[in-house]
């Protein structure tokens, strides 16, 4: 009890102490003894890839799971828990990646749902609004869930979390949802926490906000702890090596991209919502030429999931013209006649959309093959065709499986993503629509998808990006525009788009705004 | 200790296999209960139901007998479940399938018509069955009508209108005022396969059906199109698959196979349209279609099995004077345990050490 860890020159004790973390799932080894010492008034980064096993230690941290070795202890007492509310009741909160909220509920109401305690219903939505007040996070407790924005949900989580008085938060990569400015919001509330001597864990894999925000970070990879260390005297790509266990290659494009004529067009598409909580799109017109990548930011809920479903055909347009794919009006046509035309699509759900998650990869592969692949002659599946479509996909983009054919639902996100990314390019479609192409998957897979599309690209195909992560589309984009409640603002050439003025439009600034505001902070910057 | 339900990584093939079987020991334990209770010897009780019918050929016979409608209805109704459609309407379809087919036997009775009845018959009945289910089929696609409602419904509608045309309009003359239909003419009669026992012509079109559905689901895009809607609907409506469609379709196989299924019985081992032309076949065919894992092959032995039921059932009645309704019971608690060992094929129990107790005890360890 009383060694202090080597790694931490001062003499305090840990708040929180993890000693040889060890979690089993039948053979697999989740967490092989991990060691981790959590400080009061320290933001502790844990980065990872997916799979590093960051949720695992996270979830024995908060009590949903018991680690099958090793023992916690707080505030050098051993620590057993039971649930999530043993942690809460220790004083150990949890702000989740994936909210918890019901759209139907007031602010209040969720809130309530969530908290332990035998105040009174009134007496809390007090505090709601006092605490969130307090740390200026804006909310209305009265209001119903479904009216409100992303970012004003994950205060909800924060606010809950904090109503806790925890000493110790943990927060799961809570920026992923946010608009730089929001982000930037979120940081101050969090050095504030740190101020008052609270605990932070801060799960994430972006790199610079790592180093901007953390005092410490803790680097998992494949269920082992690799390093701890000062995350401001490394630099993002010792860190990402540290992640990765290899260099992760730049992407780049591969041939003068020939920018051609346009191979989709989308013309003044309004559509209605098909779900009360859905949004109204308005006016989207836009064109991806034949060698280009168009990236389509903004913050989740904005109208991105109308926006695809409209573009694959799982809704029909209004007008026959409102989609055109290579010259010919598809708004009516189903997903199949698309795919006919030449036309790929994946969906941001990679279980349940992209894939049926109980079924085996070659069923998966026949999913969106059976349209133009030739595996089906006269209503008869070619299986041995579907499966080889799985090994030259399994081939071509790396996709690791425990055995030939699996189900999907067994594939890591990464891999499962590398699927059906490649499942499409190797159709050579003339129009890629893609949505948040790789959206929880490891830096090793993401750079191998984005690679993909920009080859794709150079071969001359449309490909049309929508995707809530900036650097992605700064990346491979050639023009971004930017999504805000339905409208989609005009493009602009990714190497004029800068982080503030896409981050204005995803707030929804006008464009002369977006220009106007970033002027401002110049000049303010310059009279600083 | 605490016993707990943790979830499979991979579906477990072995135990989608053992499950069925799992359900059936379980079963037969109830019933042995039950059986002990009623004051009959339980060992005596399952010999005279599942072992003697299997001793005689005559009782054997008649198994295939109950097990043709049983299984082709059970085969269409998997095609409903796979696709996540609730067709429980079976028994209305079979009857209104028996209807229609018996129309042509009716006015055709005593003329001297020709050998094409009965191939009539046969196409009636199916059609009868199909426009039977499409009645719940379109208002679910139209109105978003509840199919489970809606069909079940229609089983008491379908029961009456046959109670109706047998007492009334239909009824035999030379009936002694039963409500029944004079017996079919030979040409409206499937015939059978021997020269002794009902076994007909009907137990090979099952056998037909079984074939056809195995190769369907297994190797035509209809088959996988049916599996995906059922499985993952949105995944299906990316891959282009209009659900509604399939609504219409299995609802249509469903009711065809058990519209067919209701006039072969009819022109087959009964020889008249009578009420109590079913003892619940549209209903048992549930148990089966799940008991056989919604797989053709797997319906046929489980189509048997519950054939073997009510014949072993008549015989305890008979022998050992138990009542004919402990049939029904042991079918009910048979689709119970069976849908219960399912949730197996996903999750294993796991018998884990309290934590909450261990740590107690380190507390009081450290005290």
């Amino acid at each position: 009890m009383n060694a202090v860890p080597v790694s931490n020159p001062s003499a305090r004790a840990p708040l929180l102490q993890a000693i040889g973390i060890t979690k089993h799932y039948g053979t697999f080894l989740a967490n092989d003894s991990i060691d981790l010492d959590l400080f009061a008034g320290e933001i502790h980064a844990l980065l990872g890839e997916n799979g590093a096993g960051k949720s695992t230690l996270v979830k024995s941290m908060y009590g949903l799971i018991q680690p099958s070795a090793g023992e916690l202890r707080w505030m050098g007492e051993k620590l057993e828990l039971t649930g999530p509310s043993d942690a809460r009741a220790k004083g150990i909160a949890m702000v989740f990646q994936h909210f918890s909220l019901f759209d139907n509920l007031t602010v209040a109401e969720n809130v309530a749902l969530g908290l332990d305690g035998v105040e009174s219903f009134g007496a809390m939505s007090a505090r709601l609004a006092q605490v969130s007040r307090d740390y200026g996070l804006p909310l209305d407790p009265n209001r119903e869930v479904w009216r409100l924005s992303v970012g004003e949900r994950q205060r909800i989580e924060i606010v809950r979390a904090l109503m806790q008085n925890p000493k110790l938060l943990i927060l799961d990569e809570p920026t992923a949802v946010l608009t730089p400015q929001e982000a930037d919001q979120l940081f101050t509330v969090l050095f504030r926490l740190k101020s008052e001597g609270r605990a932070l864990l801060y799960i994430s894999h972006k790199l610079d906000e790592v180093k901007r925000l953390c005092d410490t970070a803790t680097i998992l990879r494949g269920g082992k702890k690799i390093s701890t260390c000062d995350p401001r005297q490394e630099t993002a790509a010792s860190l990402a090596r540290m992640m990765v266990g290899a260099e992760i290659g730049e992407v780049k494009a591969t041939s003068a991209r020939a920018t051609t004529v346009p191979r989709l067009l989308i013309n003044d598409l309004s559509l209605e919502p098909d779900d009360p909580h859905g949004v109204y799109l308005k006016g989207i017109s836009v064109e991806v030429k034949g060698g280009e990548i168009l990236g389509i930011a903004g913050v989740a809920g904005n109208g991105q999931d109308e926006l695809f479903s409209a573009l694959s055909g799982e809704r029909l347009a209004p007008r026959e013209d409102n989609v055109i794919i290579d010259g010919h009006a598809a708004g009516h046509r189903s997903v199949t006649d698309r795919r006919k035309l030449g036309a790929a699509f994946v969906p941001e759900e990679r279980l349940g959309h992209g894939t049926a998650p109980r079924m085996k990869l070659s069923e998966n592969a026949l999913l969106t093959g059976h349209a133009a692949s030739h595996m089906v002659h006269r209503g008869f599946v070619d299986k041995p065709k579907t499966l080889e479509t799985v090994d030259r996909t399994t081939k071509t983009f790396d996709v690791r499986k425990a055995k030939r054919d699996p189900e999907a639902v067994s594939l890591s996100g990464g891999n499962l993503q590398k699927f059906i990314v490649g499942r499409e390019i190797l159709r050579e479609p003339g129009v890629l629509i893609v949505s948040q192409p790789t959206w929880g998957v490891d830096a090793g897979a993401a750079a191998v998808i984005r690679q993909a599309l920009l080859d794709l690209s150079g071969r001359g195909s449309a490909v049309l990006v929508i995707s809530q992560d900036l650097d992605e589309l700064a990346e491979i984009a050639d023009r971004i525009a930017v999504m805000f409640h339905g409208h989609l603002s005009a493009p602009m050439a990714a190497a004029d788009s800068t982080r503030e003025k896409l981050g204005l439009l995803m707030g929804g600034a006008s464009p002369a705004e977006a220009l106007a505001g970033v002027a401002k902070e110049a000049s303010h910057a310059v009279g600083a | 200790m605490q016993l707990v339900l943790e979830r499979r990584a991979e579906r477990s093939t072995k135990i989608a296999i053992l499950s069925p079987l799992l359900a059936i020991a379980f079963t037969l334990a109830t019933m042995s209960l039950l059986f002990a209770i009623l004051g009959k010897n339980p060992i005596m009780a399952l010999y005279v139901y599942f072992i003697e019918p299997l001793t005689d050929s005559f009782t054997l016979m008649e198994i295939a007998v109950k097990a043709t409608p049983l299984v082709m209805i059970a085969i269409g109704l998997s095609l409903c479940y796979l696709a996540n459609v609730w067709n429980i309407g079976a028994e209305g379809q079979f009857i209104m399938g028996a209807v229609c087919g018996s129309y042509l036997a009716v006015v055709t009775n005593g003329t001297d018509a020709g050998p094409w009845v009965l191939p009539v018959m046969l196409v009636m009945g199916a059609l009868g069955g199909a426009l039977w289910a499409m009645i719940p089929a379109i208002c679910k696609v139209r109105y978003g009508a509840n199919e489970i409602l809606t069909s079940l419904m229609l089983v008491y509608v379908a029961d009456l209108i046959m109670d109706y045309l047998v007492r009334g309009p239909w009824r035999d003359p030379q009936g002694m005022n039963f409500p029944t239909t004079a017996s079919f003419d030979p040409v409206a009669t499937v015939p059978t396969l021997f020269e002794t026992g009902r076994i007909h012509w009907g137990a090979l079109v099952a056998l037909i059906v079984v074939a056809l559905a195995t190769v369907m689901l297994g190797r035509t895009i209809k088959g996988f199109e049916i599996r995906v809607v059922g499985a993952a609907p949105r995944a299906a409506r990316f891959a282009g698959f209009n659900s509604k469609r399939l609504v219409i379709f299995t609802f249509a196989v469903s009711g065809a196979l058990a519209g067919l299924a209701g006039i072969i019985e009819v022109a087959g081992p009964v020889g008249v349209l009578q009420p109590g032309i079913s003892p619940g076949y549209g209903f048992t065919a549930i148990i089966v279609a799940f008991l056989g894992r919604l797989n053709p092959v797997g319906i046929l032995i489980a189509g048997l099995f519950l054939a073997l039921t009510f014949i072993g059932g008549e015989g305890a009645q008979i022998s050992m004077k138990i009542p004919l309704d402990l049939t029904k019971v042991f079918q009910g608690i048979l689709l119970f345990y069976v849908l219960a060992c399912d949730s197996l094929i996903l999750y294993r129990i796991r018998l884990i050490a309290s934590p909450k107790k261990a740590s107690q005890g380190n507390v009081h360890g450290t005290a």
